[in-house]
């Protein structure tokens, strides 16, 4: 899979195809996050069940407690 | 003009200098993010800063916190207090307040009433939920910043413009990574305060301020921006149509009390939640000690301390008898299970 993350291209394992896998696989499912997949704002609910394919802009930005 | 903000009024203009030089912020926390910001502000003329923190200076925080120094900490100097001597130094013009004090949900409306700005500098959830409940209530906005190793993010919460924390929250909040666990560099923390202030001045100016969500990684080079306007919630409980402030009410507040002559401190979270205790021994394995467990506990060495953390997340820390230092051992214990 291809995406554009966060501004950059990256390559990612076949089987992240939906935004669960992708928090998965960056760590972030337990994180609190906003998810951003070709300018629509996904909502938890639908995590699992939204698909992504190449070429999808995704924007992920997660937040943190320190400061 | 006066000089010493001419540079600043050849850009703002006249109103907008005098605007800010009548306006008051309130900044949460005088760590890293709290000293940077303060400064800016100070230097700018901001005609009344708050600060507000409860902790005292350490070595660790002079890498980054810009407003002490090595005799801060010799002296266990307050944070609040030691940000008020090095604000006055640079502008004395300026009136400072500081308050040596634990931000909780009794006490943060009295604490922003009379502020056009509050700025975030905490450095958990639960402070950040409990001063967006005051915000939304009373009106005033809240410029979120928060920043972990070399990433940060913003978000400036206008009440009845844009959505709030609570809107924004996909998951219960509980503390995750915080600078004591992870490490963090200080450009990340000026990119932080730099947009924060940025926002603070724009309102106090009267310019207003789009709800983007802002993150950026400056060690990866990377960044992200969404609009997050979609995420208003008419059902929120701090910004919804009927909203009751959640995290203001008495019993939602964490306590912590003293077992009388036991040394121990119980720690009771705001709001209780079923943890995985055999999921928790796993991620505590090699930073625990003499780890006990049974159905409704589990009892280890953590430090110099031991700790007794039940299954609906209340604890009782023994070794201290100083509410504080309970506190800080428990958010740090806790952060395993989140890892
Ligand atoms: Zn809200």
């Amino acid at each position: 899979m291809n995406f554009q993350l966060n501004g950059k291209q990256v390559e990612l394992p076949e089987v992240v195809d939906s935004v669960e896998k992708l928090l998965t696989h960056y760590h972030l499912q337990s994180r609190i996050a906003v998810v951003e997949v070709n300018k629509e704002i996904v909502r938890k609910e639908e995590y699992e069940t939204k698909k992504l394919s190449n070429g999808d802009v995704v924007e992920i930005i997660h937040f943190v407690g320190g400061g | 003009m006066k000089t010493r903000y001419s540079r600043q009024e050849l850009f703002l203009g006249k109103e907008s200098q005098k605007k800010v030089e009548s306006g008051s912020v309130i900044i949460i926390g005088a760590g890293a993010l709290g000293s940077s910001s303060a400064e800016m502000l100070a230097r700018a003329g901001v005609g009344k800063l708050t600060i507000v923190d409860r902790d005292y200076v350490e070595w660790s925080n002079l890498q980054r916190q810009q407003l002490y120094g090595e005799e801060d900490v010799k002296n266990k100097l307050p944070k609040a207090f030691a940000a008020k001597k090095r604000l006055q130094q640079i502008n004395s013009e300026i009136t400072i307040d500081s308050l040596i004090e634990d931000v909780h949900g009794l006490n943060i409306e009295e604490m922003i009433k009379g502020h056009d700005v509050i700025l975030d500098a905490t450095d958990n959830f639960e402070t950040r939920l409990i001063v967006n409940d005051a915000a939304v209530k009373h009106g005033i906005p809240f410029i979120m910043g928060a920043c972990v190793a070399s990433y940060g993010s913003t978000f400036p919460i206008i009440p009845n413009e844009t959505p709030c924390l609570h809107c924004l929250l996909n998951h219960l909040p509980v503390d995750g990574m915080t600078c004591e666990t992870v490490g963090v560099i200080s450009p990340i923390v000026q990119i932080v305060t730099a947009t924060q202030v940025t926002y603070a001045l724009k309102i106090l100016a009267g310019v207003s301020v789009s709800p983007i969500l802002k993150s950026i990684d400056i060690w990866k080079d990377e960044k992200a921006e969404i609009d997050v306007k979609r995420l208003k919630n008419n059902h929120c409980p701090t910004c919804g149509e009927h909203p009751t402030y959640p995290y203001l009410k008495f019993e939602n507040q964490t306590k912590s009390d003293v077992l009388c002559g036991r040394d121990a401190v119980q720690i009771r979270p705001p709001k209780t939640k079923v943890f995985e205790l055999k999921v928790f021994t796993e991620r505590l394995n090699g930073n625990v000690t003499n780890l006990i467990i049974n159905p409704f506990l589990l009892s280890c060495g953590f430090d110099e301390y031991r700790i007794v953390f039940f299954r609906d997340g209340r604890a009782i820390v023994h070794g201290t008898n100083d509410t504080k230092v309970a506190r800080s051992i428990y958010t740090r214990f806790l952060q395993y299970y989140l890892e």
